[in-house]
């Protein structure tokens, strides 16, 4: 994430090597030549105008950014790793209350408390975040891989091979998904956790996908016929190149904004699938898993679901926020609508 | 390589059909023409007439569906294009016969850097590095004209104004020196101040490079500038076929005439606008005679009963009319003016 941005944003952000050399130019000659901005520097700058999508990148980059160190450092720090149960001393194996220790004294040790075993419930709702956050990109990276690639052959080509693969699609999209994973997990149930972990990410990638492919198809559809693509044609570029080179940039707007808006999706859809149990195995946690732990004891250790319930919300709220402002920054006609 | 009397191109009863809900569309009727190495050849004609077809068809970028080429042969070099197969005609391509498109506002891709679009076409073609490709892409844009071009190589189109644009798109069709550079209706976008430099910059190059060129238009005026022969195209077929001199002091078909009267004139200030009466015809339903009958004022009974014969009214010059001769006579009298 891009951390040089802190000039005011209505100023036109002027890199340091292309002001030294503004700066060489004779007076005379400094007028003619405006640097123009280009459209991801005028998006830039719509997004930061955006108050709910700073406060959603600001929330994902510490929350992300936590996730993927914090662990490592709590280890460092207190010795123990998330899935670490006190198994030497059986009276730590039991839950505690946020920040205190074995005899109910102020400790930083556990700041979100312990779980039922023990375990820092801190660590684990940060390794959850690991999990919740890899599964949301991986799929999301899936989806564009496939997605982007299968709308945009359909709709280059158009024609007999659009209408089939768009019929597959179409298919699909009509099976109750929910339930195709939940299928897919149970028959090619895996013994160890990580195998669950690994057949997790192949079935909501294998689902991810489907919407990303009728978005780009449809903006390959319009693109096509415009007269920058016979161009490339009449240049001899091939159907690839011009697939992969000419079309699929075109339609990056759209697709970034769609991409950020299937991060909290899936996640949402990993921490359902965890909750009723297909998902994320203990020892490995997710803020789904967690939050099904958690529910069993409301009553009794209320902060075993609160924490990772909130951490999730806020995420996904942030993504979601910082989705709609991408797009908001990306087409600004669209925000008319 | 077979050499062909001279001749870079030569089509021969080229037919393009398009297949729509309306029926069949001949948009290309059995059309032939050749192209001298060196020559310009301007193609004219009312929007819908074949024009942009006919050099689609040359360089087979038809939309297929629903476009189809049905018969003909396009001789480049000696080499009938419509045979090749499609990794040779892409070759072909941009390498060797090039195309300019009217709009340059939507003819370069918004989201590619300018050079990165030039550079494309030599390390496509000609095998250039990344660096030769970046090198000869600056030259070809210092060589149309654009100021501080190594600074604004690296810009995107919007950032270039039209003229510009277009300039761009000629340095793109004219960096792998093509043998032939179709321009298709290359200044209509633009302003007339800069129609007149761009047309001027394609002359020059052409006069350097050696380049043929076949230049689409609808304007009279820049055929009259610019080309050594014209075709001037109505329903899908040749009217007429001349050299430009000919073609516009002794026309030889009705339509030519109508469309040389319709060319506002600036010296004659009092008076109307000539324009041919009616529109253009269906092309999907075309009535068996002439099809040009319905509009013409030397119309006869026979022109809408039988389809008319394409007459020699001299050597490179000939007619598609039942009356050509007499037309042709009628332009050769010294004109009574108005």
């Amino acid at each position: 994430m891009s951390t040089e941005k802190k000039t005011d944003p209505e100023l036109i952000h002027i890199p340091p090597e292309m002001a030294i050399a503004e700066a060489d130019v004779r007076p005379e000659e400094a007028g003619e030549f405006i640097r123009g901005t280009s459209l991801w520097r005028d998006a830039w700058r719509r997004l930061l105008k955006n108050k709910l999508a700073v406060f959603g990148l600001i929330v994902v980059v510490i929350v992300t950014i936590t996730s993927i160190i914090g662990p490592a450092v709590i280890k460092r720090v207190f010795g123990f790793a998330p899935d670490y149960i006190p198994t030497d001393d059986v009276r730590l194996i039991r839950s505690f209350p946020p920040f205190r220790g074995p005899n109910g004294e102020f400790s930083w040790a556990h700041p979100m408390g312990t779980d039922n075993a023990g375990r820092d419930q801190f660590a684990r709702v940060l390794q959850g975040g690991q999990i919740s956050l890899f599964v949301g990109i991986i799929a999301t990276l899936v989806s564009l891989l496939i997605g982007v690639s299968y709308g945009a052959i359909a709709g280059y080509f158009g024609g007999r091979l659009d209408n089939w693969m768009m019929r597959i699609v179409d298919v699909l999209y009509s099976l109750p998904y929910v339930i195709v994973v939940i299928v897919l997990l149970s028959v090619f149930r895996s013994q160890t956790p990580r195998g669950q972990l690994i057949l997790l990410f192949i079935a909501l990638g294998a689902v991810s996908w489907l919407t990303m492919a009728r978005i780009v198809r449809g903006q390959v559809l319009s693109l096509k016929n415009q007269e920058f693509v016979l161009a490339a044609r009449a240049t001899g570029v091939s159907s690839g190149r011009i697939i992969f080179r000419h079309l699929v940039p075109n339609t990056l707007g759209p697709v970034i904004v769609y991409a950020t808006l299937t991060i909290p999706q899936i996640m949402l859809t990993e921490a359902f699938l965890s909750f009723l149990g297909f998902g994320v195995q203990a020892p490995l946690a997710s803020w789904g898993s967690l939050a099904a732990e958690g529910i069993q004891n409301i009553a009794i250790f209320p902060w075993q679901l609160i924490f990772p319930g909130v951490t999730m919300a806020l995420t996904l709220f942030s993504l979601n926020f910082l989705g709609d402002g991408l797009r908001d920054a990306l087409d600004p006609q669209m925000r008319t609508v | 390589m077979i050499t062909t009397n001279g001749n870079l191109l030569e089509v021969k009863n080229l037919r393009t059909y398009f297949d729509t809900e309306d029926g069949i569309v001949k948009a290309v009727d059995d059309i032939s023409f050749e192209l001298k190495r060196g020559e310009t050849l301007g193609i004219v004609g009312e929007s819908g007439s074949g024009k942009s077809v006919t050099n689609l068809s040359i360089i087979r970028l038809i939309p297929d569906p629903p476009g189809k080429i049905v018969s003909g042969e396009v001789i480049f070099n000696g080499s009938d294009l419509l045979l090749l197969r499609n990794e040779a005609i892409r070759k072909i391509r941009g390498r060797r016969i090039a195309m300019i498109f009217q709009d340059p506002m939507t003819s370069l891709n918004p989201f590619m850097k300018v050079s990165r679009q030039l550079m494309e076409m030599t390390e496509l073609h000609l095998g250039h590095t990344r660096a030769q490709a970046h090198d000869h892409a600056i030259s070809m844009l210092e060589k149309v004209g654009i100021p501080d071009a190594r600074a604004r190589a690296d810009s995107y189109p919007h950032e270039f104004s039209g003229g510009m644009r277009q300039r761009v798109m000629i340095a793109m069709a004219l960096s792998c020196e093509p043998e032939l550079l179709i321009a298709d209706e290359p200044t209509t976008a633009l302003d007339v101040t800069i129609q007149a430099q761009i047309l001027e910059l394609i002359k020059t190059l052409k006069r350097e490079t050696g380049t043929s060129v076949i230049l689409i238009t609808h304007d009279l005026g820049v055929v009259a500038g610019m080309t050594d022969h014209v075709i001037v195209m109505y329903a899908g077929k040749i009217f007429e076929q001349a050299r430009t001199a000919d073609l516009f002091s002794v026309p030889g078909n009705p339509y030519t005439k109508g469309l040389l009267r319709s060319v506002p004139d600036p010296t004659a200030e009092q008076g109307k606008l000539y324009q041919i009466p009616g529109l253009p015809p269906d092309v999907a339903h075309l009535k068996p005679g002439c099809p040009f009958a319905p509009r013409c004022d030397h119309v006869q009974e026979i022109c809408h009963r039988e389809f008319p014969p394409f007459v020699e009214l001299a050597p490179d010059h000939h007619s598609l009319c039942h009356f050509a001769r007499e037309v042709y006579a009628e332009s050769g009298k010294p004109q009574i003016h108005r």
